[in-house]
């Protein structure tokens, strides 16, 4: 490849739910703290103070945003660390009442890596299955409480199939039986309500960067009144129950990326699922032998999952990336491992067509354009890589000898 | 995560396809990932003196029977048998630790040819 072609070659972004970009309003809320306002928040002087109110002001953004109070709010180095210290410190707390924790099997790694850590403490788990459109069904979350389950945790919606989980009706049960009840909403948020009354949940897990807020920046909701054990001890920050020392700038920007991304939500989702649309049915009716995985209509905007049969995911988000295209083989945090996707195995897609299973993921600057282009170089290059696969000669072999 | 040399060879494989007129073909297989690669050569006078293949997974799968199927092009069926993965590797000027596995269905599945070839030769004496 020479230099005038990477120079002609254009990008086209649509991985949004691996992260997004920051958007430059947020960015500029941000750069003050980088600069004079540049205080430790726990100080008591003039910048400590001063950063202090920064992150008071956004705590009380976040909260009201999410209908929670401003005490309830309790950043984190982001999502990971809040659904770890969630699986990890509400079963601890809970100890007297049971060992039990049950969980969707379609959670993010961020979840399903500390519940075996859980399970190598003695802990007992249970991965509730989902449908073949990706949803869990509370009757199954009813049937596998038993008298010691502590926790449920199901996220609010998929991060690569993008289904969308009946996550109030779950609270619901849970709340009966006195069970904590957390869900991980970092790829909901922004694209659904995400409001912690009227989803009755205990717990709750955002995240700055997937709703173009800075990397590195996230928050655990905890209901007043729960109980969680420490999990990252320190100094006194977040009531003592997070030490570190406060990312100021990352907090500020993360309650600026929320305003916008709730503000304009309705406006974002609406456009984004127009596109989608359009994007989906292109693609199925111009390349054979293809699933559109997940669910129909109960899904995230943005969110587009196809199975390509007799194609190797990797090769295809490798030879899309030759033509400027970035996508992903559902989470980012699992590629380099060599097993398909827990989440299209769990539902139901083979594990030999799984490896062919690819996520593209709009968002905000995604134009009809950049889609109609995308389409085109998906299908050229399918094509391609079944030229090139054994598999696809077998089975064009063994139709002509019908 | 590639290299640029295992990204050019990605790009624009060499010796894609099957080859109708092969003498031998083999066929190797990766478990943990259940990816596929078939590589055909067709021998004259013990040189190899066409190959090409067919691959099912990863970018560096595909480098790889790309870079092992040139290698081998020209070569006796002696030389061609003790090609290593290693090899394949290093002509490629590296792969990723978690894709060395990948570079392994090349050395087995050229092996496999040849053995396909002398098997076949074995039966027409
Ligand atoms: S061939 Fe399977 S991961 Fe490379």
């Amino acid at each position: 490849m020479n230099k005038s072609n990477q120079q002609k070659l254009q990008r086209v972004y649509l991985d949004h739910s691996a992260t997004t970009p920051l958007d430059p309003t947020v960015l500029a809320t941000m750069l003050p703290y980088f600069g004079d306002t540049f205080g430790n928040a726990d100080s008591v002087h003039y910048f400590g103070r001063q950063a202090a109110a920064a992150v008071d002001t956004a705590r009380r953004t976040i909260a009201s945003l999410i209908g929670a109070k401003h005490s309830e709010i309790f950043f984190t180095s982001g999502g990971t660390e809040a659904n770890n210290w969630v699986i990890k410190r509400v079963p601890y707390a809970k100890q007297d009442k049971g060992n039990h924790i049950i969980v969707a099997a379609i959670e993010h790694p961020s979840i399903i890596s500390a519940t075996k850590q859980m399970e190598d403490d003695g802990y007992k788990v249970t991965y509730v299955p989902v449908d073949s459109k990706g949803i869990v069904d509370p009757d199954t979350i009813q049937k596998a409480i038993t008298d010691k389950t502590v926790l449920i945790s199901v996220m609010l919606a998929n991060n690569e199939i993008g289904s969308i989980q009946p996550v109030a009706e779950i609270a619901k049960i849970a709340k009966k039986h006195g069970i904590a009840m957390h869900s991980d909403a970092i790829q909901a948020i922004g694209s659904v309500e995400v409001n912690v009354g009227k989803l009755g949940v205990d717990f709750l897990t955002l995240s700055a960067h997937k709703i173009y807020g800075p990397k590195g920046i996230g928050c655990l909701y905890i209901r007043g009144g729960q109980k969680i054990g420490k999990f990252i001890v320190g100094g006194h920050q977040e009531r003592t129950y997070r030490g570190g020392t406060t990312n100021v700038p990352g907090i500020v920007g993360f309650a600026k990326a929320l305003e916008i991304a709730v503000r304009d939500m309705e406006k974002n989702s609406t456009k984004l699922a127009e596109l989608r649309d359009y994007f989906v049915s292109e693609i199925l009716k111009r390349i054979e032998h293809i699933t559109y995985n997940g669910h129909p209509t109960k899904r995230l905007p943005h969110n587009t999952n196809f199975t390509f049969d007799f194609v190797e995911g990797e090769s295809l988000i490798m030879s899309l990336d030759l033509d400027g295209i970035a996508c992903s083989s559902g989470s980012a945090c699992s590629s380099g491992s060599l097993t398909p996707s827990h989440v299209i195995l769990a539902i139901g897609v083979p594990e030999e067509k799984a490896q062919g299973s690819i996520r593209f993921s709009l968002g905000k600057s995604t134009t009809k354009t950049q889609l109609d282009y995308t389409i085109d170089k998906i299908v050229k290059r399918v094509d391609k890589l079944r030229e090139m696969s054994p598999l696809f000669k077998q089975f064009t072999d063994g139709k002509k000898l019908i | 995560m590639y290299n640029e040399t295992v990204m050019k060879e990605f790009a624009s494989p060499q010796n894609v396809g099957a080859m109708p007129d092969a003498n031998g073909v083999g066929q190797a297989g990766n478990e943990s990932c259940g990816d596929v690669m078939k590589i055909y050569i067709k021998v004259v006078d013990d040189v190899i003196v066409e190959t090409s293949f067919l691959t099912f997974g990863c970018a560096a799968a595909i480098a790889t029977s790309s870079m092992a199927t040139t290698m081998i092009k020209g070569k006796t069926i002696a030389e061609a048998l003790k090609l290593t993965n290693k090899q394949v590797v290093k002509k490629l000027d590296g792969l990723p630790a978690q894709k060395i596995h990948c570079s392994v269905m090349a050395e087995e599945a050229v092996q496999a040819a040849i053995n396909d070839y002398k098997s076949k030769v074995k039966k027409s004496n």
